[in-house]
């Protein structure tokens, strides 16, 4: 299968474990169904890449499925943190976010549905930290403007839409320079539900 | 004074002689060889749709894959044959419209006659015409048994609701007058009688892959070169041309030294259009999607009709090269310091490639041919064969779009061209700005 997806891995790093280029996320470990979720996404035209589209153009669901499960298998070490680049108070507004959200503007905790690793969760939830700033930056604002899309009801862009540019910073800031800790894993679905009804991964 | 305004009105009434005359032949020209509509039954029952005969529904799916009416008709992630997508074309961009039976934005309210005539004289139900962009000087070969049997399996879809998009087309190209003109130059519908009488000195495949291949499979629209306002002469069906804004240029299928199959096994040629792979060639970019969309859903016997008459073209003369000027030194060795490091782990040390898997550079002539815009295309943006049911999990190129430099493309390309026995001309720098690019 690696051979088979070289021309995912000249982008995403060997076995997709994301390279220093500062925009391509890791792929390696997401979980499958998110994975899965965004080669449809890209094919059929809710997400955006000028690469990414026409590659997928021609694929079938069930090669997409087999691709995603073979990178969401691959358990890889992640790299060490990108350096801060902004005040530790931007940082601070960052974590508590991710960790308390903002109920004032009605901005849920991140965790809730990333998970309280923020490692994501089985089966579609993708975790957030090992990704560079710059890639963080550029979904959150796709989310916003809706050029990132999700299969509907899309949760994240409802999320997004309350978060304003200082938010979007200070997210990216605590998330691109946390250490990922040994052995993170997806949080298995647990008996908790999600706290809204997302879009579903097609079956 | 008098003698001015009396020339004046002369001049002037043969101006409007002539323009009239003009206006007239344009209009003729447009309009024969059409049925009158009026006189065909079905009109009347515009209301309560004809009922399809039996097997008719699914001889009709079938005749929609053969033709791709799907790819083209559907937009990325909306309903099928609901339409939407937006078509590149140099005079701007064409939305396709929407064919589900839906009657306030679909194709709910025409009949089969109506169908009919916009298969076969590029006219839409309300009498407008066509954009040639829809390859109705193509399906004006299809057959009214087989638009019918379109008709009936379009009519067995859920209808969608979904407006059709307006055109993107600068002036003039946007006008119903240009189309007329157009028309009247470039477009005569095929008489239909010349199908019943088949030309006997051809075998009945042959006859089967030329309507495949010129008619509702329209390969001609892409594999021919077109004039400044888009429009193909007889002398360059199937000789190859660019596909217009999208940086891809579809090669001959008539030229030994591009993609004729006059010399290939005929297996091959068939494994090619079903699978999209053979021992010696694959498909990548829009014939990935030709094979994916249509071909591999062809029946073995159209396949084999098909196969019949592509290697029956009259073979092309050779096209004229720019001379294989061996490139620089330094040009060579920048080309093979790349190619070593980023080509050759998957095509070989000496361009062999992997039978099935990396396709050979050496002696391949999708490498040697004379345009180069699909190697830039592909080394940019990377590709994948398409899955197919026999090929259904294929290996894909990486896009280098974000490694390479124009000028690295240049000189791997050069180095690749010039290797092993290759012997085709050098890239340039600008050709590899220029080439491969949609707009």
């Amino acid at each position: 299968m690696a051979e088979r997806t070289l021309a995912c891995t000249a982008c995403h790093g060997k076995e997709g474990r994301a390279t220093t280029a500062g925009f391509f996320p890791r792929i390696a470990g997401k979980p499958a169904g998110y994975l899965y979720s965004q080669l449809l996404n890209f094919r059929e035209g809710r997400r955006h890449n000028s690469l990414m589209s026409p590659l997928l153009a021609n694929l079938s669901d069930a090669y997409l499925r087999e691709i995603a499960e073979y990178f969401a298998s691959l358990d890889l070490p992640y790299p060490p943190p990108q350096n801060a680049s902004l005040p530790p108070q931007i940082r601070a507004r960052g974590e508590e976010l991710v960790r308390r959200g903002d109920l004032t503007r009605n901005i849920p905790a991140c965790t809730a549905c990333h998970g309280l690793a923020m490692m994501g969760r089985q089966p579609a939830v993708p975790g957030l930290l090992g990704l560079p700033r710059d890639y963080l930056n550029a979904q959150l604002g796709a989310w916003r403007t809706g050029q990132r899309k999700a299969a509907s009801p899309d949760c994240m862009h409802g999320v997004a839409l309350q978060l304003d540019t200082p938010d979007v910073s200070a997210l990216s800031e605590w998330l691109a320079t946390q250490p990922v800790p040994a052995l993170a894993k997806a949080a298995i679905a647990s008996e908790s539900p999600l706290p809204a009804e997302c879009g579903k991964v097609p079956k | 004074m008098r003698r001015f305004a009396r020339l004046t009105l002369k001049v002037g009434a043969v101006v409007f002689s002539v323009a009239s005359i003009l206006v007239a032949t344009v209009i003729y020209l447009n309009l024969r060889g059409e049925d009158d509509l009026t006189s065909t039954p079905l009109r009347q029952t515009t209301n309560a749709q004809p009922v399809a005969l039996s097997g008719q529904i699914e001889r009709g799916r079938y005749l929609a894959l053969v033709g791709n009416c799907a790819g083209c008709h559907s937009n990325a992630g909306g309903a099928a044959y609901a339409g939407g997508r937006g078509v590149p074309t140099p005079f701007g961009t064409i939305y396709t419209s929407n064919l589900t039976p839906e009657k306030a934005t679909g194709i709910g309210s025409w009949s089969p006659a109506n169908f009919w005539r916009a298969m076969h004289n590029g006219r839409a139900r309300d009498g407008r015409l066509l954009n040639p962009v829809f390859p109705y000087s193509s399906y004006t070969h299809v057959t009214r048994d087989d638009s019918d049997a379109i008709y009936a399996y379009l009519f067995s879809l859920p209808p969608v609701v979904q407006p059709n998009r307006e055109h993107e087309l600068r002036f003039p190209y946007n006008t119903q007058a240009a189309l007329a003109v157009w028309r009247a130059m470039y477009f005569r519908a095929a008489d239909p009688s010349a199908d019943v009488a088949p030309d006997t000195t051809r075998t009945a495949q042959w006859t089967r892959g030329a309507y495949l291949a010129r008619g509702l499979g329209h390969c001609v629209e892409c594999h021919s070169a077109r004039n400044a306002l888009g429009a193909i002469s007889g002398s360059q069906e199937f000789a190859g041309g660019a596909i217009p804004a999208q940086g891809w240029y579809a090669p001959s299928l008539a030229a030994p030294d591009e993609a004729g199959v006059a010399l290939w096994k005929r297996e091959d040629v068939v494994a090619l259009l079903k699978t999209g792979l053979t021992p010696v060639a694959s498909v990548i970019g829009p014939m990935a999607e030709v094979v994916y969309g249509s071909t591999q859903h062809w029946s073995d016997q159209d396949l084999q009709a098909v196969t019949e008459f592509l290697q029956a073209l009259p073979a092309a003369p050779a096209r004229k090269q720019v001379a294989a000027i061996p490139a620089a030194d330094s040009v060579l060795s920048q080309g093979a310091k790349i190619y070593e490091r980023d080509c050759a782990s998957c095509h070989g040390r000496a361009g062999q490639g992997a039978p099935g898997i990396y396709p050979a550079l050496a002696g391949n002539r999708a490498v040697t041919m004379w345009t180069t815009t699909n190697l830039v295309h592909i080394v940019r943006n990377g590709g994948f064969a398409p899955a197919t049911a026999g090929n259904p999990r294929p290996y894909g190129m990486p896009p280098f779009s974000h490694t390479l430099s124009d000028s690295d493309i240049a000189s791997v390309l050069t180095y690749i061209r010039q290797s092993w026995g290759n012997q085709a001309a050098p890239v340039s720098q600008l050709d590899a700005l220029q080439q491969g690019r949609g707009n």
